[in-house]
């Protein structure tokens, strides 16, 4: 037994010498430069879209491994504060949280470490802290959306024995009923409806599920949906469910976040974040400021579509004479005379711009002959939250 | 072996007394290094970045313990599943199975946040020490009714404790759900801190919270191993029918034994909400109440040993956060691995603690010393899980 136990602490002070000398001979040290916080992993797609974005802006940067990191499921919790505070001691210049309830937690860093530059995606609030080193940054997704949308109309008009009374009933799983998820559905149905041959129509069904990521929770929805009739179901959650659950009934769907690299998949959005990574490693390595509130949109390539296997002969032309209109202005995605609420084109809205949840500025624009609710226009995070005529809400999921 | 009439097993399980001290220190010791190997090796393969596992040791020294911060947080975080672990000391050692911890910390932190929204938003300006006062009463209390619920229900009319303590975590986190739904009609499920109410801090942040569980265990320590209480509860958890005959009324101690407990994870909320964090979430226990099961039962439900457990777990799941980012890993399941490893060399060693295996040709020599072989007992203290 003494001999066992010996042995054993052997290796253990062997571990422990060696592990010393492994801390010491680390090699060339450089300093760091960026590091990234998500709220999950790589098995969220929304998250991979981040964590695959910041490792290709670095690598185009020429950082070493070195010089930036991840730090993934870190919680919407004191744990991110703890997690941005860590790095800014550790001399990272840049750091990056990817999660809207993360806003709270890093505008406490950045007022803590002013001359650390603090990011955060899908945040509200940069525009009315005004922080020298706090920035809010989206893309307009919508755009992105309108154009999957586009793609699944086309495909519709390939699937009209599926119309009822020229009808067709489309589904939709979202994660939460606030603005960033009805704006993306709405600018979706927007796209389908106005790609539609004349005489048909669609309506949506959205189903929540009160989580970015729960798998079965994802899949049950679009199962819900597909029972309900639905021919062709998109969503807006993170996880693999919805498009598992389609291809297992064979219908067609839209993603987000990335391809599924499912047969029933007819087209996706995604946000390149990539552009905005790169502006900000730029910053820290001494380059320009970053905006303190930045839309990024098609043009800057923030927003990225694609088309899938399961695409309408002839789509991909027709989707891009859509996109060249987009980029040019000529066309716009929540055009006032395209929809109705209630009945009735919209005239004037308010919206909650400053994060207060109270509506107070009226973001109905006209522009020549259009007039349009102006999208991420006064600030970068969604605030279309309006439920328009065609749409119907099964339920409705606010908090977690 | 043809001349041995009855087959012998290649090997017997023997009880082992009276290992010294030193040598089951080092029997742990040479676990949980032999756990964190394989969990090295483990890494090294799945990492792209990093193929020397031994540098998985430096990354966990460094998550841990590499800069001022680190080592409060290590500190802090280490205090607090203590402070949980210690509040289930008492329940466990009377075999009242108080799952709850979870739910129990929570409606705390609910409590607190509750008083410290409504101070916020108020009209008239109101000072923080009312506040305070107002948290710690309400805040503990709150823990306290939380456990104190099943406590009656299982003394007076005998419910399984283990699914109602369970079932109050679900409604606690449940309330907080509902609650960030009022408070934030349209966000994302997530609050926003309070900075301008809350517990004091003292030296920073940090330190409250470690000087009040150090109290706690303190407290812990002398109350289950001196006081009258800690007596009366050890024996309802030997035999609920001896206590009775004893004259000791069972009810009471259920009920006043799940007070304390529900008071020390009242007090972690409190912390939590008061003194760290100045927010509420659904998860704002941080899973501990299930963790510190693990924590109390390793350390055989002494106070003093939790301490250490305590803080090896901690060291554990901070030192694989760096771990993740060092080789790599974009998931926190890796993380995950590596404490159910730990465990599982842990509760293993504990086997080898208390037993031992004689191998045949030995066996005459374990006989001449008179020691007992016993059948079928394995794994008996390693069943939890």
């Amino acid at each position: 037994m003494k001999k066992v136990l010996a042995l054993l602490l052997t290796v253990a002070m062997s571990v422990a010498c060696l592990s010393t000398l492994a801390a010491c001979g680390g090699g060339e040290k450089a300093d760091p430069v960026a590091a990234l916080i998500t709220l999950h992993g790589t098995s969220s797609t929304y998250d991979k879209n981040f964590i695959d974005a910041f490792k290709t802006a670095c690598a185009n940067k020429g950082l070493k491994k070195s010089q930036y990191t991840v730090k993934s499921d870190v919680g919407e919790s004191n744990a991110c504060y703890d997690t941005a505070a860590d790095f800014a001691d550790k001399g990272y210049k840049a750091i990056f949280a990817d999660s809207f309830g993360h806003e709270a937690y890093m505008i406490q860093a950045a007022e803590q470490f002013p001359d650390v530059q603090f990011y955060h995606a899908t945040g509200t609030q940069s525009l009315t802290k005004n922080l020298p080193n706090f920035h809010n940054a989206f893309a307009s997704i919508y755009e992105g959306r309108y154009l999957a949308g586009y793609a699944a109309g086309l495909k519709l008009n390939t699937m009209k024995d599926k119309a009822v009374e020229n009808n067709f009933q489309v589904g939709y799983v979202g994660a939460y009923t606030y603005a960033e998820v009805i704006s993306g559905y709405t600018s979706w149905f927007l796209g389908l409806q106005a790609a539609l041959d004349e005489g048909y129509t669609a309506t949506m069904e959205v189903q929540f599920t009160g989580t970015w990521y729960d798998e079965a929770l994802e899949k049950e929805a679009a199962n819900t949906l597909i029972n309900r009739g639905a021919v062709l179901v998109s969503q807006h959650a993170d996880s693999m469910g919805a498009p598992t659950a389609c291809q297992e009934e064979s219908i067609p769907n839209v993603a987000y976040n990335g391809n599924t690299e499912k047969s029933t998949l007819v087209a996706y959005s995604k946000i390149n974040w990539v552009p905005y990574f790169e502006m900000m490693i730029d910053k820290a390595l001494g380059g320009a400021s970053v905006d303190t509130d930045w839309t990024g949109t098609l043009s800057t390539d923030s927003v990225q579509w694609a088309l899938g296997a399961n695409v309408a002969e002839g789509t991909l032309a027709k989707v891009q004479a859509i996109e060249a209109e987009l980029k040019a202005g000529t066309l716009k995605v929540f055009d006032c005379a395209k929809f109705t609420v209630g009945g009735e084109h919209l005239t004037s809205y308010l919206a909650d711009v400053d994060g207060d949840y109270v509506g107070e500025k009226n973001v109905i624009i006209t522009e020549g002959e259009v007039t349009y609710f102006a999208e991420s226009y006064y600030r970068s995070a969604p605030y279309f939250d309006i439920t328009i005529d065609g749409v119907t809400l099964l339920n409705t999921k606010f908090g977690d | 072996m043809a001349e041995s009439k009855v087959r012998e097993p290649l090997f017997h399980v023997v009880k082992r007394e009276g290992l010294p001290i030193w040598k089951t220190l080092l029997v742990y010791a040479a676990a949980i290094v032999g756990g964190l190997l394989l969990v090295s090796i483990f890494c090294a393969v799945c990492s792209e970045d990093i193929d020397n596992p031994l540098e998985m040791f430096s990354s966990m020294f460094d998550g841990a313990f590499g800069t001022e911060r680190r080592i409060w947080i290590f500190v802090r975080e280490g205090a607090l599943l203590l402070g949980v672990s210690l509040a289930l000391l008492p329940a466990f050692k009377m075999r009242f199975w108080n799952l709850g911890a979870n739910g129990q910390i929570v409606i705390s932190c609910l409590v607190c946040y509750s008083i410290m929204n409504w101070a916020n938003t108020s009209e008239t300006p109101i000072p923080n020490a009312i506040v305070v006062i107002m948290i710690i009463l309400f805040g503990v209390g709150a823990g306290i009714v939380w456990a104190a619920i099943p406590a009656v229900f299982k003394a007076f009319f005998g419910t399984n404790e283990t699914l109602f303590t369970l079932m109050m975590n679900y409604i606690a986190q449940g309330l907080v759900t509902v609650m960030i739904t009022i408070w934030a009609p349209t966000g994302s499920g997530s609050l926003s801190p309070i900075k301008n109410y809350g517990l004091p801090n003292v030296i920073n942040e940090h330190f409250l919270a470690i000087l009040t569980i150090s109290l706690i265990t303190v407290f812990i320590f002398f109350y289950l191993a001196k006081s009258k209480h800690g007596y009366e509860l050890a024996v309802v958890g030997e035999s609920e029918k001896t206590a009775k005959y004893a004259g000791i009324n069972v009810k009471l101690v259920t009920i006043r034994t799940l007070i304390l407990s529900g008071a020390i994870c009242g007090i972690v909320g409190l912390l939590i909400t008061g003194g760290i964090s100045h927010s509420v979430s659904s998860v704002s226990h941080n899973n501990m109440g299930f963790t510190a099961i693990m924590t109390s039962w390793l350390a055989g439900f002494n106070p003093l040993i939790t301490i250490a457990t305590s803080f090896l777990i901690t060291f554990i799941s901070l030192g694989m956060g760096q771990v993740r980012q060092d080789f790599g890993f974009y998931n926190d399941a890796i993380a995950n691995v590596a404490l159910g490893i730990v465990y599982f060399f842990i509760i293993a060693c504990h086997f080898f603690i208390n037993y031992k295996l004689v191998f045949r040709n030995s066996k005459h020599l374990e006989e001449k010393m008179g020691i007992t072989t016993v059948g079928g007992e394995k794994g008996k203290k390693g069943g939890n899980g």
